[in-house]
């Protein structure tokens, strides 16, 4: 059985990695194990459990500031943030459902070391785009930090972004701050139903460039809406409005008139809030099948979708207003080729999110990267993990 | 300030690396005469100044590799410049180092309003791209006050901020992609059009990285649809505690502003006097706050904040009637540093951050430094993002003045730090707070982001001198230190 290492303070890590250079060992780091299949396989000696290094430290609603464990469970950090009327604005998705997995067990360093950002994403940023400052251990057993506690903040590199996305390759977090906000007051949906994609896109892009301040721009083809809670036999083009209760109101109902040549109907906060909550997590996909994420230029949506249905039997999900494709691929081949030939000419990347543990061993799970930047990345991460202890093979195989 | 030491071998073959990076270069694009260099000796930060062994001005990515591949064949330094407008003395030259000036990447290539984005060369400037989709109803969001000069590709180097960041961020916020060329020649892109990188956040590194890392030869940058309106809000108090108060109310109560600044009683009434706002000169604090968005949203939040500035004892509470009034509001902030400017000979401009709810303290703490040093201060404060700019007065013409407003400066910072800050918000670390990075970080935290510039630029070519108070070897920082034989951590939990 595989030895597990349950630190529980940021000494004791850096003790674990010490310890795991003198053998020559390799960790598998992980918080809650709730995105375990997500990414290559890791095949370590032994693994780093950090679920221990958990609890909120600091919170401070009016400084807009929480400094947390990075093993502390995202539930109680939404809870915490709940009580104060504030949130995580980047809104960190779930990934349970789309791995299949019981739910509850996302740890806020496991979303931050994933870069896991949901539908505000287009407006708001990502959780990289949050992060104040982390507090860290490295590959040589080395703590360090980076950031602080204020929003701006140059003082030295930004070691917290190189942190988030690096899937624990670089660094085993210890200690996260984050920048929160007010949760909005009053939201609502406009939804628009039996658009084709082309027709349903464009709309989301006119918003997304109009001053509507729309938060939220999803398509859902006539197969995920039926799945979703509006139920709807046909497409559903949904656009999130938030803010002030008057404002919502009015800004919901010039959206409506302006969409008059579909069927137009508005969604109250607690519909809203049930939608965008499946939306984030891809709840109205199937659980089984190849699951991809992909990354493009909005406009190139439903271009992309299109060149990727023609090659194999796919269901997607637009997010972003046509900037993230979600695509559930049937059948035994998760149709790499297909997938990333789609995106030529159109910059972006594709994410095997969910295959078997073979499949992701096999292909590459992320974007291959051209040659200078793959090297560029191979040296960044000896830099942090020279002996190459930490999650190894979890981004890129041998790295 | 101790810069590396020169190499004389470079200053000696400065015909020879001239003669090099002329023959890859357009004609006039290699400035060795001495009156052709001057006028890069200094960048914003003047009390510094270096006469670079040359000037080289490029105009393609292609040139700018080779420029690199040659001044490494001759181990020579490298400082690249944009418009020079750093605070921080980020792009001092160095006397063996080859300025690498990046004005000549001008134009900006692709606006694509499809994805709300913008394709820049680096030396466009950041109010550049704004005007450039301003007629379709766009902009470019952070919007540091050297706006009108400074630019994108500087922008990138700094992680330039401005007075919009709390609602819409930093520069490293705004960015989607970059195309960079490593100090040995070798060109790469990051990001795109579309949302986030796949790979390690490059992109975040990059910026705020100093021009340590890599030059920046194209920028994507984010732009946004103009808000429908926008109106400021002018509120006087009594005291800098009554505004910080305010400033925390508002936010708890769930609005965040387009804007939030405050300034403290002597740079109300040096604006006052230069710009003629309509400033309340009585006051001891003055809070401009602008809420942004559609007619109705800001409609209904500048009638909560006036509410709430009333809770909080405002001595006048004022909100802009038209543009034009908002713009009038603007003008003696704006105006603060040239304001300033006008009532003392010298200023030294500084550039904490602070936890917002510690203003009341620190501003009562600089006072006392103040009356220390015998000199005066007045402070302007991004109160959203508590951002300090401290203004200090000084006179370089009496002796020993400007190394007292340094020392002042200093402590400042010091206290910035003390009470959970940092050293610089958005002028950048440069040759300025060099010295000081060991009160924010130890050792080993300065080690591991220098093992992350040896991945870049394993000679150290690349603006060195800058950053960080202590230069290591690549070599050494590598070096890999195995603990043999130790205790496999008995007391430690295992499941």
């Amino acid at each position: 059985m595989t030895e597990v290492f349950a630190p529980s303070n940021a000494k004791q890590v850096a003790e674990v990695i010490v310890d795991a250079a003198a053998a020559g060992t390799t960790l598998d780091v992980r918080g809650g194990a709730s995105k375990v299949d997500y990414g290559r396989p890791v095949d370590a000696d032994a693994i780093l459990d950090v679920s221990a290094l958990s609890g909120v430290g600091l919170y401070e609603p009016e400084e807009l500031v929480i400094t947390v464990g990075a093993g502390t469970p995202m539930m109680e950090i939404q809870a915490t943030l709940a009580d104060a009327n504030q949130h995580l604005a980047f809104e960190p998705p779930d990934y349970d459902y789309v791995l299949g997995r019981a739910g509850g067990g996302a740890t806020i360093g496991g979303v931050v070391a994933c870069n896991l950002s949901g539908p505000r994403r287009i407006g708001a940023g990502a959780a990289r785009d949050h992060i104040l400052g982390i507090a860290a251990i490295s590959g040589r057993g080395d703590a360090f930090k980076s950031g602080g506690r204020v929003v701006k903040n140059v003082t030295g590199y930004d070691l917290s972004k190189l942190m988030a996305g690096s899937m624990g390759t670089l660094g085993v977090m210890t200690e996260i701050t984050l920048k929160t906000l007010p949760s909005p007051e009053e939201t609502r949906t406009v939804l628009a139903f039996g658009l084709d994609v082309t027709g349903g896109l464009g709309v989301l892009q006119r918003a997304a460039g109009s001053q509507a301040e729309v938060t939220g721009m999803a398509y859902l083809s006539s197969g995920s809406a039926t799945g979703s809670s509006v139920g709807a036999s046909q497409s559903v083009t949904a656009l999130r409005l938030e803010g002030s209760g008057p404002s919502v109101a009015a800004r919901g109902k010039a959206l409506s008139e302006s969409l008059s040549e579909s069927k137009v109907e508005i969604l109250d906060r607690e519909g809203s809030l049930t939608l965008w909550a499946e939306i984030r997590d891809c709840k109205m996909l199937r659980q089984t099948g190849y699951l991809w994420r992909i990354s493009v230029p909005p406009a190139s949506g439903a271009e992309v979708a299109t060149r990727i249905g023609a090659s194999c039997d796919a269901e997607f999900l637009f997010d972003w207003a046509g900037g993230l494709i979600w695509v559930v691929v049937d059948g035994d081949d998760s149709h790499p080729e297909d997938i990333r030939n789609a995106l030529v000419g159109a910059s972006g990347h594709a994410t095997l999110v969910r295959a078997s543990k073979d499949t992701r061993r096999e292909i590459s799970v992320f974007q291959p990267q051209p040659e200078p930047l793959a090297d560029l990345s191979g040296r960044i991460n000896e830099a942090f993990d020279p002996h190459g202890i930490l999650n190894p093979g979890r981004m890129v195989a041998g790295q | 300030m101790k810069m590396p030491e020169p190499n004389e071998d470079v200053i000696r073959r400065s015909g020879e690396l001239a003669g090099a990076l002329a023959a890859v270069l357009p004609q006039g694009a290699v400035l060795d005469r001495e009156d052709q260099r001057r006028a890069y000796e200094s960048d914003g930060l003047t009390a510094y100044r270096q006469m670079p062994l040359m000037v080289v001005l490029p105009e393609t990515t292609e040139q700018v590799s080779k420029v690199l591949r040659i001044c490494a064949s001759f181990g020579a330094k490298v400082v690249p410049r944009g418009a020079g407008t750093s605070l921080s003395g980020g792009a001092l030259p160095l006397a063996d180092g080859v300025l690498l000036g990046m004005a000549r990447f001008n134009r900006i290539l692709e606006v694509d309003y499809a994805n709300r984005c913008v394709v820049a060369q680096p030396g466009v400037t950041n109010l550049g791209i704004s005007d450039a989709v301003g007629t379709e109803g766009f902009y470019y969001a952070p919007d540091p006050s050297s706006q009108i000069a400074c630019t994108i590709g500087g922008n990138v180097a700094e992680n330039a901020g401005g007075v919009h960041c709390l609602k819409y961020g930093l520069t490293t916020n705004n960015i989607q992609g970059l195309e960079m060329v490593l100090m040995d020649g070798q060109v790469m892109r990051l990001g795109g059009h579309h949302l986030d990188q796949s790979g390690y956040d490059l992109l975040g590194v990059m910026a705020g990285s100093e021009g340590l890392l890599a030059v920046i030869t194209e920028v994507t940058v984010r732009i946004l649809p103009k808000p429908q309106t926008a109106k400021a809000l002018l509120m006087g108090f009594n005291s800098v505690q009554s505004a910080g108060d305010c400033v925390a109310a508002i936010i708890a109560r769930g609005i965040i502003p387009g804007g939030m600044e405050l300034m403290d009683g002597p740079a109300i009434r040096a604006a006052e006097a230069f710009a003629g706002a309509g400033y309340p000169t009585d006051a001891e604090a003055l809070l401009i706050v602008e809420v942004d968005g559609t007619k109705q949203e800001v409609n209904v939040l500048a009638e909560r904040v006036s509410s709430i500035a009333a809770d909080h004892s405002a001595t006048t509470i004022r909100a802009s009637t038209s543009d034009q009034e908002r713009a009038k509001f603007w003008a003696g902030r704006k105006a603060a540093f040239p304001a300033v400017g006008r009532i003392s000979p010298d200023y030294y401009c500084m550039d904490g951050t602070i936890p917002r709810a510690r203003l009341a303290q620190v501003l009562g703490q600089i006072a006392v430094m103040s009356e220390r040093y015998g000199l005066g201060v007045a402070n302007v404060f991004h109160a959203g993002d508590g951002n300090l700019h401290p203004l200090i007065l000084y006179d370089a013409n009496n002796p020993g003045e400007l190394e007292r407003a340094e020392k002042f400066g200093a402590d400042i910072l010091r206290l910035c730090v003390a009470v959970g800050g940092v050293l610089t918000g958005e002028h950048g670390v440069g040759v300025e707070k060099r010295d000081l990075m060991n009160e924010v970080f130890t050792e080993q935290d300065l080690a591991q982001q220098q093992r992350l510039k040896c991945a870049f630029d394993p000679d150290g070519a690349l603006n060195p001198g800058k950053v960080f108070p202590t230069l290591h070897r690549c070599a050494e920082l590598g070096r890999v230190h195995v603990h043999g034989g130790k205790t496999r951590f008995p007391e430690l939990p295992r499941l």
